[in-house]
Formats: structure tokens, sequence, C-alpha cells
């Protein structure tokens, strides 16, 4: 009896489009939970990862101090007087931005590090085993997402250190978290897809400091909007972080709309995630 | 089974059949198309053209079934190097669905087999090339996979730990795995496959028992020194005289000082070194030596291998065997 057979086809290779044609069959799919098991085990694997290597949660750590520290000292005092104020006004201003900002520095970092990680042999190990693909890019997200409610929570407790007055309560402070948690993941599918589309990591960090930079300052993350010439105001008022910026400092000072910068961020996060991540996932599949 | 890259064959007709429970050893040089063969065995490419079944399941239509039925080990050790050898094994357990006891029972057990309990705790990384593949084989063995492919397992390593991944091959095999080794190498192709096809630019040019290919080829070459260079022609002559069977041809070397003679079995070597010594030659060294791949290229088609690099790195390893 054969284990294995290997037939050459008899037909020339255009007739037998068809034939390999793949046809899968329900049969061997993987269940909810055994998907909820694997993506677990894989989770642990990114987490084991971090803890061999602790330079990796750098950005996650230091990035929030670091920012906020430099935007509150550098510039505090001068945006702060234009917004008829001081410093402290500035710091209420710029914390609900850089919490905005939070995610895209992660989701940054995703890119290289999926880029490196998956030109690795293990990935081949993985894609030769009977578990769903798209588990090794969700199990990468859930960690990118622990990433950004640390680096969250690293910048909200220097924000109260220095004098952040937080104007409403925790459960605003729990809704403007989230809203970025959300937004983060939808921009953590576009690095993956990025660091999966590109051949080396500097390529991919190359890409996405060209898409970053505009995006961060041609929004109210820094600085109000109001200054701004027309068609820049044009942009940043469609521009997906400073809805979420907006967003999270209504909720957190309590002044302006919440639900149209909320809606507009959640519908940007939608539409990013509907449209990258089967992409993600399509090309990881692929990928050879 | 047909794969192309642009206008390069890489796989150009493929006809392969292994019987359960034994290794077929896939011979040939560099850019043949093996590890093409086994991306597509392993539902890691889809090729152009073809049908597979392995282990009763249709590589194309079935890849989900198919992924419980193999185990991969690739010519770059396919572990997380981040990850302790511990945790590597603990992870694919889990991820082939065993309970985190059972994963945790199989991670110890299969670290204890493949001596590398010591190592257990370390990041892989750290370990040799030989623990990283030892690693890589024990990763694969998790499952219990019917069907093993391993995809150059011995490419870049020392003797010794060849030597030790070998052993492995052989505990699996007795186990009743089904293998494919893809190899560059007749030494390996003999010391692990039942049968063997020997493929090239994409197409099976040989194939059937290693006994049979060998005797093609020619077997072993024995080479023996006289501790005096002097004797090189009267020791000729005297294995040529004794008319042991099956030995035929032995040929003086003067400028190395070596005697060589083809010999097809270990009965041979034996017999020959009773003779030489019954009839008083001091022999100050003995050495066997296997045709290279080159060799036994150089005896199916007549001409050398496609990669002419490759003649080189055999004489290296060679040399490092030696």
């Amino acid at each position: 009896m054969s284990a294995a057979t290997i037939t050459a086809p008899d037909k020339a290779p255009d007739q037998q489009s068809q034939v390999t044609k793949k046809v899968d069959t329900d049969e061997g799919r993987i269940g909810l939970r055994a998907n909820a098991r694997h993506i677990g085990a894989l989770v642990r694997r990114n987490a084991m990862q971090i803890k061999q290597d602790p330079e990796s949660m750098f950005d996650a750590l230091l990035m929030p101090i670091i920012f906020t520290l430099l935007f509150v000292y550098v510039f505090g005092g001068a945006v702060g007087g234009s917004l008829g104020g001081d410093r402290d006004v500035y710091i209420n201003y710029v914390i609900p931005g850089l919490l905005a900002m939070g995610g895209l520095n992660i989701a940054m970092s995703v890119g290289t590090g999926v880029n490196d990680d998956f030109n690795k042999g293990v990935m081949d190990r993985f894609r030769t085993m009977p578990i769903a693909r798209s588990s090794v890019l969700i199990a990468k997200l859930i960690v990118e997402g622990g990433r950004m409610l640390v680096s969250s929570l690293i910048l909200l407790t220097v924000a109260f250190i220095i004098g952040f007055d937080l104007k409403t309560g925790p459960l605003e402070l729990l809704a403007a978290v989230g809203l970025a948690l959300v937004f983060g993941a939808s921009l953590t599918w576009i690095f993956m897809l990025l660091g999966l589309s590109m051949k080396t990591p500097q390529a991919v960090q190359g890409v996405g400091f060209l898409a970053i930079m505009p995006l961060q300052f041609g929004s109210s993350v820094f600085a109000p909007t109001g200054t701004m010439p027309g068609w820049l105001q044009t942009f940043t008022d469609y521009n997906p972080l400073s809805n979420l910026a907006d967003a999270a400092r209504a909720l957190l000072n309590g002044e302006g709309a919440v639900a149209s910068p909320t809606l507009t961020t959640l519908a940007w996060s939608v539409g990013i995630t509907l449209v990258t991540a089967p992409l993600a996932v399509r090309k990881f599949r692929t990928k050879t | 089974m047909v794969k192309h890259y642009g206008t390069t064959k890489a796989l150009d007709g493929v006809d392969l059949d292994v019987k359960e429970g034994t290794v077929l050893g896939v011979l040939g040089p560099n850019g043949a198309g093996k590890t093409t063969l086994v991306r597509c065995l392993s539902t890691l490419i889809t090729p152009d053209a073809g049908s597979a079944r392995v282990a009763g399941f249709d590589v194309l239509r079935q890849p989900r079934q198919l992924r419980r039925a193999i185990g991969l080990t690739g010519q770059y050790a396919s572990v997380d190097e981040k990850l302790s050898g511990w945790e590597n094994l603990y992870m694919i357990g889990r991820l082939l669905d065993l309970s985190r006891a059972a994963a945790r029972k199989r991670a110890d057990a299969l670290l204890e087999r493949f001596s590398l309990t010591e190592s257990a705790k370390r990041p892989a990384a750290q370990y040799s090339g030989g623990m990283r593949r030892r690693l890589d084989l024990a990763a694969s063995m998790i499952g219990n996979p019917q069907v093993l492919y391993l995809d150059e397992p011995t490419t870049g390593l020392d003797p010794r730990t060849r030597n030790e991944v070998w052993e492995e091959v052989r505990r699996m095999v007795a186990d009743g795995a089904t293998v494919l080794l893809t190899t560059q190498y007749m030494e390996e192709a003999e010391q692990l496959a039942d049968e063997l096809t020997v493929i090239d630019r994409g197409k099976v040019i040989a194939g059937g028992q290693v006994a049979e290919l060998k005797a093609k080829v020619g077997g072993r070459t024995l080479q023996i020194r006289p501790s005096d260079p002097e004797q090189l022609h009267r020791m000729v002559g005297a294995v040529a005289q004794a008319g042991l069977e099956g030995v035929a041809g032995a040929r003086a070397d003067v400028a190395e000082g070596l005697v060589n003679v083809p010999i097809v079995s270990d009965e041979q070597l034996t017999a020959l070194i009773g003779l030489l010594s019954e009839r008083g030659f001091s022999i100050s060294s003995i050495d066997t030596h296997l045709p290279s791949l080159d060799e036994v290229f150089l005896a199916i088609t007549g001409r050398k291998t496609s990669d002419s690099e490759l003649g080189q790195d055999n004489i290296k390893l060679e040399e490092v065997a030696a």
C-alpha cells in the first residue's frame, strides 16, 4: 500500500486548471473552540518573545513618556497661550491627542516585526499545521492590543503626574481608551498587510513613516486646527486620527461633541479592518 | 507534478510513489527541485499541474486533513528561535490540540528522547546547529505524523551531529513513519533510504532500490595504503590473484601511494583485509569512499551535475568527514 503518491499530469498544464483548482470541503475545518485554543498558544508565543527580548517593549513603555514630556514642555506654554490659558490648558488638550496617536506608533512597529518574524522558518511550520492560518495574525493582533493598552496606561499615569485634570469620570476615560484601542487594532491590520507585502523591515519602516507623518501632524492631535488653511482643515476633518483625538478630548474634557467624531472613528476602524484584514490573511496564506 | 517559476521549470513532471513505512530518498543537486517538491507536498505552495495523494489525502483538495497527517523538517530549522526548546514543543502540542497536561508531557518526553532536556529552558537561538535540527525533528514528531518530510535534514551539519540526526530518523521509521527524504549526499541516501529517486532540473532521471542504483553506480571504493609504498604493485597483484568473488579491478595509485579496490559488500571488505594480513602485508591506513553525487550523476547520465559548485561542496564535506 502506498502512503504517498505523486502523479505527473498526463494533460498539458493549461487543460489541468480545472482539476488543480482548490476545492476545500468542510471536512477538517477548524472548530471555534480549537481556533481559540490555537490563538491562545500563539499569543503565548508572542508574549514569551517579549519576555525573552524586553527591549521590544521600549516603544510601548518609553514613547508615551518622551512624547508627553516633549510636547507639554516644548509647545505647552506657546500653544496653551493661544488657547487662552497656560501649559496646564495644553496638557488637557494634548493628552487625549497622544492617547489617539499611541496606537499608530505601536501599529507601525508591528509592520517591521511581522516582516522579520514572517520571514523565519517557524512560519512554514505554522502553515503546514492543521490550524486556521488567520489565527497566527489574530494572535499578533491580540498581543499588540495588549501593548497598546500598556502604552495608554503609562501615558495616563504620566499625564496625571504632571497635572492632567480629568473633567469627566472613569467611564468616559475607559470609553476613550477603548476607542483608541479599536482604531489601533484596525491600524495593526494595515501594518500587518504592509509587513507581509514588503521585502525588508527597512522598506516597511520607510513606507510607514511616509504615510504616518501627514496623518499625525495634519490633525488636531498636537494643535487646534482653527488656524490651519482651508484645504488642510478639509483634510483634518476626514483624518481618522483627528476624529479620534477630538472624540477622546470630548470624552475626557467634557467639552464638544462626542457622537460625531466617535462615529467617524468607528466607521474608519470598521472600514480599514474589513478591507485590510482579509487581504493580510490572504497574503499570509499565499506567501511562499 | 509540475511547478513553474516564470520560465524556470522547478518541477517538470515528477512521479513518485512511497510505500507505507519506508523511506524514499530523493537525491539531487542544488536547484534540482527537491525543496519545491517538498513545499508542494506540504501545502506550502500550489503546483501548477499534477496531483498527489499523501496518507490518503489529496494534497490539493484536502489540505486541512493532510496537515494533520504530515510533519516537516526543513533545511532551515523551523523553530522559534526566541522561545526555549520546551516552549517551542509545548506550543506545537497545543496547536495540535493536545490538552495542557498532554502537551507538557509530550514536550518533556521528546526533549528527553532527543537529549535536549538540559537545554530545555534556553532559547533556541543559543542552540548549536545540531541541537536546533534535533529540536526541529522533535517538533515534527509531536503529532505522531504518518508521513514525514525531511528536506536536506543534515545539510550544513558536522559528521557527529549528522550521525545523531540519522539515528533519530531511523528511530522514527522504526516507529512506523513513512519518510520522504531529500538529500544531496549519496551516503545519506544509502544510510537511510529504502528506495531512491534521483532528480535533476525538475525531472526524475533514475529510481529504484538503493542496492540496484548502487550496482549501477558501482558501490564503494576501498582505499588501502601499504606501510611501504614499494609494495603497491605487489598488493595489487595479490588482490587480483586471490580472485575474491565480485572483487575485480584493483588499481595502484602511485602518486597517492594507494591501492583502490571497488567493492560492493562488507563481506568483501573483511575478506580483503584477511587476505592481506595472511600474505603478510603491512597496512598503514584503510578508507572506504562512497561515490559522490557527481559520480552518481556521471554514472547515470554521463554528464556532471548541472551545479558545478556542488562538486566542490562534496569534496569539502569529505575532507571534514575524514
